[in-house]
């Protein structure tokens, strides 16, 4: 059973990605209007937007927080073919009152030739990093060295897909296991790219990221790609939207077994694979444990699935528009606080009587 | 085994279009972001935002209400209090001592359900009075199963005494009796009340014969007619051969008391002794347990169960568990009569009657929405042994599945998250992990908050949550300019980089202003001082104050040169330093010794070589104004020190000074 509670945007155009915060008491909105919004949700729930600036000369197709150990951060990337970061400074005693806070641009990273189309902050134990994705072909990872100083960016390492990319993912698991890995897809509709799913992984010898596996099965356009959170599994799953919700795990084959000093190779299994958008699916999500997966789809549904506890994927829930009026007043939901029924009718066969039997 | 596939559940999202649009959407840690947004318009903006709104979805209300609070308060009280004497519980007690257990959960159930009634004949508004009396029939329907599985599986009622239970629980879950006995048995002529009838047929359906017979010797008393009638059937039911508890007689003798007893109300009815009365003469063939008369009380029954138990009361008593299923299908095709069918409850306690522990389970976790209950329930069930006897290789993971589940749930509410901690706790295999995810993601809204998290983590050694936490919580410090609060974080997550950035921001602070803030923090590092160089500085610096302003001149005038001497204090520092110096060279009686005023002027000089002016570490450069302003101090420092150095030679060469 969920509950929605509605927020009015206020966008004057097209919303392309929504983000919430570490700890989901903020979130950042960005849209086709070139702005970020940020809203901050107060104790007693509501939510306000508590910032709104012009960030880029394009539609803004991507927003992202950085870890909250780096304070209050956020990245943008854009159609203008630039990401920027952004951090959010302290503000005068007038505007704490009046519950605004400023942001300010601390770096741009104009490198690309092309639209930007995904930018990720890497995983916390790499410290200030990101990486970025654009049309061009080329990922780009970034690293801030002063977490204090956060208009120093430098371009540490640009890795060339040669296929227009349109989604990236880093691997989030700090496992020393595991050298920092990062998934790239791709939407490029030239007929001689095949193999739409590349996976780079870093290399301490040459400090270099290098080509560890491309997923050959992957060849209609990729529009998202994400790892899942790693609870201490010794291998990896992967989500991959396409034409389809495909979900695969990746086995690093022992490194005895291959050429010392090159990347790890992986057994590659499809878990699951779901067709129920019946179209494209555009975006796939982990939640925090990495249990459930949410994919959205030309179908207009976002959908959830969950592995029971013999590892079959099912669908378990689906969020679905269906036009009807928002309530009035923002903030409302339907709220019915129950210890809830998937079939209502678990009440009606306590009361009873053949009357309140659903008759077949 | 095969999967129920039951369907998932729809949620609509009012004011998006999913027949032109799409949704994006993002995870948070309790709730999920979804918004309405169009994929395929890359590069062009369409005419406006669509839907104009961005919804926060949320599972799980339930984890909100106020009522069933107290129900996972004090239920986790009793699981935890199970994982705790499980080492303890041995041989004969640890049934009687898990039974316990389960009526405890059963009596929690109950005790919310009662709270909740009261709120339903309190409230004035007629939805939330709907809300709660829905809520209710759930948790009815949840101790009804609940109470089903105590008697089949923990207590393991054998045949004979598992009639008796059965009895009971179909009389505690109609409750319809009370209330109509009151009404029958307080009217001025109980027999002549429109329902007497009624009650007595209850009555005799549920077992409760003695309470019939006195019922019957009302309408003897007001209608002489039947009084022989009444005698007789209130002898058969006052001798209807039941086991006691206590009792000490076989199977076997009260089977062959049964039979007798059966017999001679057979011959009754045979001989029409009840022929005149209908209604008596319906009782004696409840009484004999003919199918048919039961079924005609259908609704005085109100489902199958309640019909299942009456019939096996009524015609075998002493029914063994292994057989019960057949008796409880057959019940349940002949009640609904092929006119409708079986419900998710019914299927749950048929699959209960069955044994089937896993189905119960199964569709119990298919039909509640949340798994509070499949959570408790199949954990007892684990306890007693049954999970792994079943044979089911992934048993124990159930249990796990189930409670991670649970734990997560609560992790959405601000305070109930707490409870969710004990849970993972005994999860063996990823409950460690699974908290260390959850924890980090409490919001760390108040300091009191931050440091329950903090103590939780550190009880079980999650060193990297105790550093990160720290980290966010100084850095958000720093950020704000608090920097006693920035510091003493850095301290707890031994973080000696960020230490070391916020005492300089300390020293630069006192260099802006003169003086500093955070004293009582400073005074009281104690060995946290160690943790980094610089922070070592600010507490030494702050020590040479303490001793100035105690006036203990010599030992602040030793410190204050030790700290440079021994590259403690950056070089940035030092000009303040030497600028310190400056009072206690210039006191009457001679402070610093002509050694210490060598090192002194050794200090100087590096500096004032050093480019003429402090620079290192230094991100801004000096004006030209501080050119001046350097080289005034520098001269005046110089000028201070020969004087001084002149004084200590005196001082140091004369008799009183040796």
């Amino acid at each position: 059973m969920f509950v929605a509670r509605s927020i009015a945007a206020d966008h004057k155009d097209l919303i392309h990605d929504v983000s919430f915060d570490f700890h989901g008491r903020r979130m950042a909105t960005c849209s086709s209007d070139q702005s970020v919004k940020v809203w901050d949700k107060s104790e007693n729930g509501d939510w306000h937007c508590t910032a709104s600036w012009k960030t880029h000369s394009g539609s803004v197709w991507r927003v992202t927080w950085a870890h909250p150990e780096f304070g209050q951060v956020l990245a943008s990337c854009s159609f203008d073919r630039t990401a920027a970061v952004w951090e959010e400074i302290v503000g005068e005693s007038n505007d704490k009152l009046r519950g605004q806070s400023h942001w300010v641009k601390r770096t741009t990273l104009v490198d690309s030739r092309t639209s930007v189309t995904d930018v990720k902050f890497a995983p916390k134990h790499m410290g200030l990093m990101l990486a970025t994705c654009s049309a061009d072909g080329i990922v780009r990872i970034y690293e801030a060295p002063d977490v204090m100083n956060l208009s120093q960016w430098s371009l540490q390492h640009e890795i060339s897909c040669k296929l227009s990319c349109s989604c990236i993912s880093w691997n989030p698991s700090s496992s020393r296991a595991h050298s920092p890995m990062i998934a790239v897809g791709s939407d490029d509709s030239s007929p001689s790219a095949m193999a739409k799913v590349q996976i780079f992984e870093y290399n301490e010898n040459t400090r270099k990221y290098a080509k560890a596996e491309t997923l050959m099965t992957v060849t209609d356009a990729v529009h998202d790609i994400a790892f899942a959170p790693n609870l201490g599994r010794s291998y990896h799953i992967l989500a991959i939207a396409t034409k389809d919700v495909r979900i695969f795990t990746l086995k690093p084959v022992r490194k005895e077994l291959t050429s010392s000093g090159g990347p790890t190779k992986f057994e590659i299994h499809i878990v699951a694979q779901f067709d129920n958008h019946n179209s494209q699916v555009w975006r796939v999500s982990w939640n925090i444990t990495g249990t459930v997966l949410a994919s959205s789809g030309d179908d207009g549904c976002v959908r959830l699935w969950k592995a029971n506890y013999m590892d079959n994927w099912k669908c378990t829930g689906i969020l679905k528009g269906n036009g009807s009026p928002v309530n009035g007043s923002s903030q409302q939901g339907n709220s019915n606080p129950s210890l809830g029924s998937n079939i209502p009718n678990l009440q009606n066969s306590l009361n009873g009587s053949s009357s309140g039997r659903k008759h077949s | 085994m095969e999967e129920l596939d039951g369907e998932p559940t729809v949620t609509f999202i009012p004011g998006v279009n999913s027949k032109k649009r799409q949704m994006c959407f993002d995870w948070g840690p309790g709730e999920m972001l979804v918004c309405e947004t169009s994929f395929n318009q890359k590069g062009k903006s369409e005419t406006g935002p669509g839907c104009p709104f961005i919804h926060i979805i949320r599972k799980d209300i339930d984890v909100y209400s106020q009522i069933l609070r107290k129900l996972f308060n004090e239920s986790h009280g009793i699981f935890v209090g199970l994982q705790r004497i499980e080492e303890e519980l041995s041989g004969k007690s640890r049934k009687t001592q898990l039974v316990l257990v389960s009526k405890n959960y059963r009596s929690v159930i109950r005790a919310c359900m009662e709270e909740m009634h009261k709120v339903v004949v309190a409230t004035k508004d007629p939805a939330s009075g709907r809300q709660f009396s829905s809520q209710i029939s759930i948790l009815s329907a949840m101790e009804l199963i609940w109470n089903l599985c105590e008697i089949l599986f923990i207590e393991v009622a054998p045949a004979g005494p598992l009639l008796l239970h059965l009895l009971d629980w179909v009389r505690l879950h109609v409750c319809e009796v009370d209330s109509l006995s009151a009404d029958v048995l307080g009217s001025e002529n109980p027999s002549k009340h429109e329902s007497f009838w009624k009650l007595v047929t209850i009555l005799v359906l549920q077992g409760r014969l003695d309470e019939a017979r006195q019922m019957l010797s009302k309408e003897a008393d007001a209608n002489p007619t039947s009084v022989g009638m009444c005698r007789i059937l209130g002898d058969l039911m006052r001798t209807m051969p039941i086991l006691s508890p206590g009792n000490t007689q076989t199977l076997t003798e009260l089977e062959l008391k049964w039979q007798h007893w059966h017999e001679e109300c057979e011959r009754h009815l045979q001989d029409g002794t009840f022929a005149s009365s209908p209604h008596l003469e319906s009782l004696c063939k409840i009484m004999l347990g003919d199918e048919a008369a039961l079924l005609e009380q259908k609704e005085h029954m109100s489902n199958w169960y309640h019909f299942l138990v009456t019939r096996l009361l009524y015609s075998h008593p002493t029914v063994k568990p292994t057989d019960l299923h057949f008796y409880a299908q057959s019940s349940l095709d002949l009640f609904l009569g092929g006119e409708s069918s079986p419900e998710p409850l019914d299927n749950i306690l048929m699959a209960a009657f069955e044994f089937d522990i896993h189905q119960v389970i199964k569709e119990c976790s298919l039909t509640l929405s949340n798994w509070w209950f499949v959570a408790h329930l199949t954990d007892l069930l684990d306890h007693c042994k049954l999970l792994q006897s079943h044979n089911l290789y992934f048993g124990s993971n159930m249990r796990e599945f189930l409670l991670l589940e649970y734990a997560s749930g609560l992790f959405a509410h601000h305070s109930l998250w707490q409870l969710g901690v004990d849970y993972f706790d005994y999860c063996p295999e990823l409950g460690r992990v699974s908290l260390e995810l959850h924890i980090e993601r409490i919001p760390l809204s108040t300091e009191q908050k931050a440091l329950k998290v903090l103590r939780i983590c550190e009880q079980r050694q999650m060193t990297e949550q105790v550093r990160s936490i720290c980290k966010i919580l100084a850095m958000k410090a720093v950020r704000n300019n608090r920097l006693g609060s920035a510091l003493s974080w850095s301290i707890r997550a031994k973080d000696a980089a960020f230490a070391t950035l916020v005492s300089d921001r300390f020293l630069r602070d006192y260099c802006e202003r003169g003086c500093f803030s955070d004293l009582d923090l400073i005074d009281n590092l104690g060995p946290a001082m160690m943790l980094s160089d610089r922070l070592t500085f600010l507490g030494k610096y702050r020590e040479f104050h303490r001793l100035y302003g105690e006036k203990r001149f010599v030992d602040a005038a030793s410190l204050l040169l030790s700290l440079m001497t021994s590259q403690i204090a950056p070089r940035s520092f030092w000009m303040t330093l030497l600028t310190d110096a400056l009072p206690l060279l210039e006191q009457k009686q001679v402070i610093f010794s002509a050694e210490q005023t060598y090192e002194l002027m050794r200090c100087l000089e590096d500096l004032a070589s050093a480019s003429g002016r402090p620079v290192h570490g230094e991100p801004d450069a000096p004006q030209l104004q501080d050119d001046d302003i350097e080289t005034t101090k520098v001269e005046m420092l110089r000028l201070a020190l020969a004087r001084n150095l002149a004084r200590a030679i005196v001082k140091e060469g004369s008799l009183e000074g040796s």
